[in-house]
């Protein structure tokens, strides 16, 4: 069964933006937001060169890396055209106006 | 040179004009306009070497294109880009131009035309293209000066010398003209006032809703339109002073503009005898009574109609090139639409909308998007639709209006738009240019139907540019340029030569098409932006948005909020993202110079926040390395606290400005170097650019600080000072070229000034001054900052302007905990993993 983790409300991302969250033990985990408020967890890191995908430019569902521009589809985090690599996505959803992800057990379960 | 050179240009006048040993038939045109060289252009289409061409001019100019004065007005183009003919054309051809000199008098028997000057030659086929006179209504006061009409670049340029003294402004006439007048005197800073004597603006052209639309937009602008308004007198003592409307009202104005129509200009033909009516009479090969004269365009009347649009006299045109070659194909009449940009507003109308027995009705309105649709049907068959807001169906609609197509099939979803009216749902623009008929028309501003594109692709023409340059689609307005290349998709495949690129995949408009829309359309966010230039994505991407935000920053100083989200991160952290993820950071050095204050407190970071490396970069800084995110608002504060800021490092904006040692310390130096170098970054810094932009002093031309390998470079000489501009040190180096040399400090600076400014104003984003100097080529920036001393005031003022705006440092807000959640974890999360 999942866990879920409390991690803040939407309000708290910036629209087209992220934030991360550090679990200690685990790799930091980047939240963002799109322009039509959907929100995606991945892990902080470009499947090209680790890059912090939480710095770089949101549009559309997809985030492009602010190292080697790369694009990385928020939902399944595959990288997008030419580029071939994936990110470990992390389960969200939204109760009540908070955002919760899963917790790490299931994040490992799922990588 | 070569003095062997005997062409036309060469000739002297007598010669030009004595009887020619050329024994081809005569052709004279009276007329440089529109008709009378498209009439030409056809004509030398069919058959190069038939007749002979002589064309009369009454302005002083070659031929140019009469609808693109309004962006002339609105400062969007200059007169040099909307000419359609220049100088070399008519040479090319052999033909011979008499420009400034209108004809006065045909004599028919004789088969003469004799001109203003006394000039008399024979034809053997005259063309009339005399086009219209602007209709004076006549009430006193209509001589007064400052009463002007708007029809030839002399009006233009008397708004233009009007609109610098600033005032008020009156245009008499809504309809298009008049508010394309309007529009352009308010963006060149006019208040202006509208008066129309019907009730709703554009009458012709628009139904009741979609007009009050258009005047709710206008009055938004800061215009007044008073309709319903009848003009009853001009007043003024030797000059315009007001207008007095029948029911009192007075409005001061300094300008009056009388725009409420055009008629034909047939005095000429009427004089010498030729049938008129309203207009010229002819017959479907452009033929007047007199079988040797022909007319063409807005003078002549076919069938009855007088047409004042410029499609008819597209297909004018084809029909008397046709005649005039022996292919009688003759013209039927043309069936007209209007698609228009009135300031910047879509409006798109044809056919007949007036309804009527049998007619009805399919109307769309979304009032949140400003988007109105009508479309008239009777007998299942579109006879009218008038568009507001989004006009991209328009020739969709207008192509089967011309058809006369049965729509019954389609017509639950005719309003919707081609694309959900063909079935796809799916918006597939090269499905839709698929399906227009040969015959649809993809360029309104020079007449260029799908057929004619299609045929100018197949014979060879692969890229924009190409197209443009042969048979002019999408050559002015530019608003058929996505349909074209979507043509050239359609047809070409992964064969298109890329012209001019596009942005980016979100949209079919280059960076210069965009930037000048912005402007044009008084833009103000990046979502509008999108919106009105119909991007394909949501929001964007990693390449337009970073774009857009600059472009709308430097058209709107101080106006504009800047959109964090479309930064890269660099400029969104104010520092430079390292390849591990952590940050460098470089505290400006004015000039490169420190002191022990500012070392010390250097020295002090690297040691408390433990940064692995520091460097001295290449423009006389030190680099901290290696800080991370969340500690880089302490790192700043520390950094402030020594009287350091943001050395925008990390931004396309002004670097460094790297000095030598000059005249203070040097046995070589010739001027203060190192002190102008500081006084130019303190006037600099901060400032957003399309990209990186490097500057240096040199105290000698020794040029120790490399200022010729910048984007600005001064060199000191004895005499002044030497400015160099466009240099690049990176991947492809490119040495600077001599802008110019002047005397003074305070002209190096102004010069510099206005130089960051015209490149921030009109280079690309992403584009260093090199690769732009080599675009738009040294002479013109030389020409813009050198010898317009006037303009490069301008451009000075505007980036000084701009400046009081960027210079604030974006550290010292960061440090006092502006944006904190960009440098924090969401939550501080201490939940072990299990």
């Amino acid at each position: 069964m999942t866990d879920w983790i409390d991690i803040g409300t939407l309000a708290d991302i910036p629209q087209r933006g992220a934030r991360t969250v550090q679990i200690a033990g685990e790799k930091e985990i980047a939240v963002f937001r799109t322009g039509d408020d959907h929100v995606f967890a991945l892990v902080n890191e470009c499947p090209h060169k680790k890059g912090p995908l939480s710095q770089g430019i949101v549009h559309g569902h997809s985030v492009a890396c602010p190292l080697h521009n790369w694009n990385i589809a928020l939902k399944t985090g595959e990288a997008q055209g030419n580029d071939e690599g994936c990110t470990p996505t992390i389960a969200v959803r939204e109760e009540g106006g908070r955002i919760l992800i899963a917790r790490p057990a299931s994040l490992k379960a799922a990588a | 040179m070569d003095f062997q050179n005997n062409g036309p240009e060469t000739a002297s006048e007598e010669q030009l004009f004595v009887p020619s040993e050329d024994v081809r038939e005569h052709l004279v045109v009276v007329g440089n306009g529109m008709a009378g060289c498209r009439a030409v252009e056809e004509l030398l289409a069919r058959d190069k070497a038939r007749y002979r061409v002589t064309i009369f001019g009454a302005e002083p100019y070659v031929n140019y294109n009469r609808i693109m004065l309004s962006p002339v007005l609105a400062g969007e183009k200059s007169f040099d880009d909307i000419i359609i003919n220049s100088r070399d054309w008519y040479s090319d051809n052999n033909i011979e131009l008499i420009a400034g000199d209108p004809v006065t008098a045909i004599d028919r028997a004789a088969k003469t035309v004799t001109s203003q000057s006394g000039r008399t030659i024979g034809y053997d086929k005259l063309l009339i293209a005399t086009g219209s006179d602007p209709f004076i209504i006549p009430v006193p006061g209509k001589d007064l000066p400052g009463v002007i009409s708007f029809r030839d670049m002399k009006d233009v340029d008397t708004m233009l010398a009007a609109a610098d003294k600033g005032g008020n402004a009156v245009v008499i006439g809504g309809g298009l003209l008049g508010l394309e007048a309007a529009h352009g005197l308010t963006l060149r800073g006019m208040k202006v006032t509208v008066v129309h004597l019907m009730d709703s603006l554009m009458e012709r052209q628009l139904d009741e809703a979609a007009a009050w639309l258009l005047k709710s937009a206008l009055e938004g602008r800061g215009q007044t339109i008073l309709t319903g308004a009848n003009t009853e007198e001009i007043y003024g003592d030797g000059k315009v002073e007001g207008v007095r409307l029948k029911d009192g009202t007075k409005i001061p104005a300094s300008l009056v503009v009388m725009a409420v129509g055009i008629r034909p200009s047939t005095a000429l033909a009427r004089e010498a005898g030729l049938e008129v009516n309203r207009g010229i009479k002819v017959d479907d090969h452009m033929v007047t009574s007199d079988p040797d004269v022909l007319a063409v365009g807005e003078c002549v009347e076919h069938d009855g109609n007088v047409y004042g649009l410029v499609a008819p006299l597209w297909d004018m045109c084809r029909s008397l090139a046709d005649g005039l070659t022996d292919r009688h194909t003759g013209y039927r009449g043309s069936v007209t639409s209007t698609k228009l940009k009135v300031a910047g507003l879509d409006v798109f109308s044809a056919g007949d909308f007036s309804g009527g027995e049998g007619c009805e009705d399919i109307v769309l309105r979304d009032a949140s998007r400003g988007v109105y649709k009508r479309v008239v049907v009777k007998d299942d068959r579109i006879v009218g639709a008038v568009l507001y807001g989004d006009t991209v169906d328009g020739g969709w609609y207008f192509d089967m209006l011309k058809r006369e197509e049965n729509v019954a099939d389609i017509r639950d979803l005719l309003i919707f738009g081609q694309a959900f009216a063909s079935g796809g749902g799916a918006l597939d623009p090269k499905a839709a240019v698929a399906a227009l008929s040969d015959d649809a028309e993809v360029c309104g501003c020079n007449g260029v139907s799908k057929g004619q594109v299609v045929a100018c692709i197949e014979a060879g023409n692969c890229s924009l540019d190409a197209v443009r340059a042969t048979c002019k689609a999408s050559a002015s307005c530019g608003s058929c340029t996505g349909l074209v290349e979507n043509l050239l998709a359609v047809m070409l495949g992964d064969d298109v030569q890329s012209g001019p690129k596009t942005m980016c995949k979100c949209t079919s408009f280059t960076h210069d098409d965009v930037r000048r829309e912005i402007v044009a359309q008084n833009m103000r966010s990046i979502p509008e932006v999108m919106q009105l230039l119909h991007w394909s994505t949501p929001d964007g991407c990693s390449s337009c948005r970073p774009a857009l935000n600059y472009y709308l920053l430097c058209a709107l100083p101080g106006e504009y909020q800047d959109d964090q989200q479309s930064r890269f991160v660099n400029e969104r952290m104010h520092a430079n993202i390292q390849k591990d993820g952590t940050y460098s950071v470089v505290p400006r050095m004015w000039g490169g110079l420190t002191n022990p204050r500012e070392l010390r407190a250097i020295a002090d970071v690297v040691e408390k926040y433990d940064a692995p490396m520091v460097k001295v970069t290449g423009g006389q800084r030190l680099d901290i390395f290696g800080i991370k995110k969340e500690d880089l608002p302490a790192v700043w504060a520390d950094l402030n606290a020594a009287g350091m800021v943001s050395g925008h490092a990390y931004g396309k904006s002004l670097r460094t400005v790297k000095t030598c040692v000059g005249s203070e310390w040097c046995r070589f130096g010739t001027q203060d170097s190192t002190g102008l170098g500081v006084k130019i970054e303190r006037m600099t810094w901060g400032s957003w650019m399309p990209h990186k932009f490097k500057i240096a002093a040199s105290g000698c031309p020794r040029n120790c600080a490399e200022a010729t390998i910048k984007d600005f470079g001064v060199v000191c000489v004895d005499s002044g000072y030497e400015l160099h501009v466009g240099g690049n040190g990176g991947i492809h180096v490119r040495a600077t070229d001599l802008l110019c040399k002047v005397a003074t400090e305070q002209e190096a600076m102004d010069y510099c000034a206005a130089f960051i400014q015209l490149y921030r104003e009109e280079a690309r984003y992403l584009e260093r001054t090199a690769p732009w100097i080599e675009r738009v080529g040294v002479d013109y920036v030389k020409q813009r900052i050198v010898e317009d001393e006037a303009g490069r005031e301008a451009l000075r003022s505007r980036f000084l302007y701009s400046q009081s705006f960027s210079q604030e440092d974006p550290w010292a807000q960061r440090a006092a905990g502006a944006d904190a959640e960009l440098h924090q974890p969401l939550e501080p999360i201490a939940i072990a993993a299990e």
